[in-house]
């Protein structure tokens, strides 16, 4: 396989790797529940992407033809991230969980 | 039979279709068979389940708007992990109220996933007369702002595509 490709694929590997780090990272070090949401959320549909986007280049290059069912995976993920994401964020509201005390605005009552 | 019985949604079938040809990872003309197949009867058993979907006005707006929330989406991933690796102390999170003018349900429902897939912010809850939205944001300096932003970046083309006004 050409060097550059592999470069290309590397460099998505490795970028997708970074976010869903960072993602994970989030989860830990966020001080409340309602904060720590937004990092499963978001920065892991980047994680996701890149390593999608590497594997569509590094299946490409074989010369099996391009193969594009990866991409579902995307679909799937921006379909069920943020219902997931809403249903927690109502049930931690309904539990009446703890929130960071800089919090500015209320939870509504369930 | 009448038609509209017969094949009861045309874009969620071809949608359906789709997705089996990517599934399989296969283009041969059987594959696209099966999928025509599964793309109409899967609808066709779930009729009774599915509410009427809105018409959609202006489609190739709507496409536009996809590849917006993509970028979106990307620079949203950057904001949080800036967010997330920066000091703990300075964020300033919050609950914010928006007001919706949208009222269809499928619409909503696409603008509460892309306001949880966008910079800093995940929808908490609709309130029961569908005219508010609870959003809880991650870091916000002027919650003004961010309510204008919402409305007309995400909702007024919603609007637009979907109730054909001219807002």
């Amino acid at each position: 396989m050409n060097i550059w490709i592999e470069g290309l694929v590397s460099f998505f590997l490795l970028a997708g790797s970074l976010f869903a780090f960072v993602g994970a990272l989030g989860l830990y070090r966020l001080p409340d529940f309602f904060m720590r949401l937004h990092g499963p959320t978001k920065s892991t549909t980047l994680g996701v992407g890149g390593m999608v986007i590497a594997s569509l280049i590094y299946f490409g290059a074989r010369g099996e033809g391009i193969s594009f069912h990866e991409l579902l995976i995307t679909l799937f993920l921006f379909i069920t991230a943020p219902v997931s994401a809403h249903m927690l964020a109502k049930a931690a509201m309904q539990q009446k969980l703890r929130i960071n005390e800089n919090t500015s605005g209320k939870p509504w009552d369930q | 039979m009448k038609p509209r019985h017969f094949l009861p949604h045309p874009l969620l079938s071809l949608c359906l279709m789709v997705v089996w040809v990517l599934l399989a990872n296969d283009m041969s003309l059987g594959n696209w068979v099966m999928g025509a197949i599964l793309g109409w009867l899967i609808p066709l058993l779930t009729q009774v389940f599915w509410i009427t979907p809105p018409r959609i006005y202006k489609p190739f707006k709507l496409c536009w708007f996809f590849l917006r929330i993509i970028g979106d989406i990307i620079l949203a991933n950057l904001e949080v992990a800036k967010l997330i690796l920066g000091p703990q102390s300075k964020l300033r999170p919050a609950f914010v109220e928006i007001p919706m003018l949208l009222e269809d349900d499928l619409a909503l429902t696409m603008l509460a996933s892309i306001i949880s897939l966008t910079p800093g912010t995940v929808s908490a809850d609709l309130s029961d007369d569908r005219k508010m939205l609870l959003v809880h944001t991650l870091d916000v300096k002027d919650e003004a702002h961010l309510i204008t932003e919402i409305k007309t970046r995400y909702e007024a083309p919603l609007l637009e595509v979907f109730t054909c006004s001219t807002t």
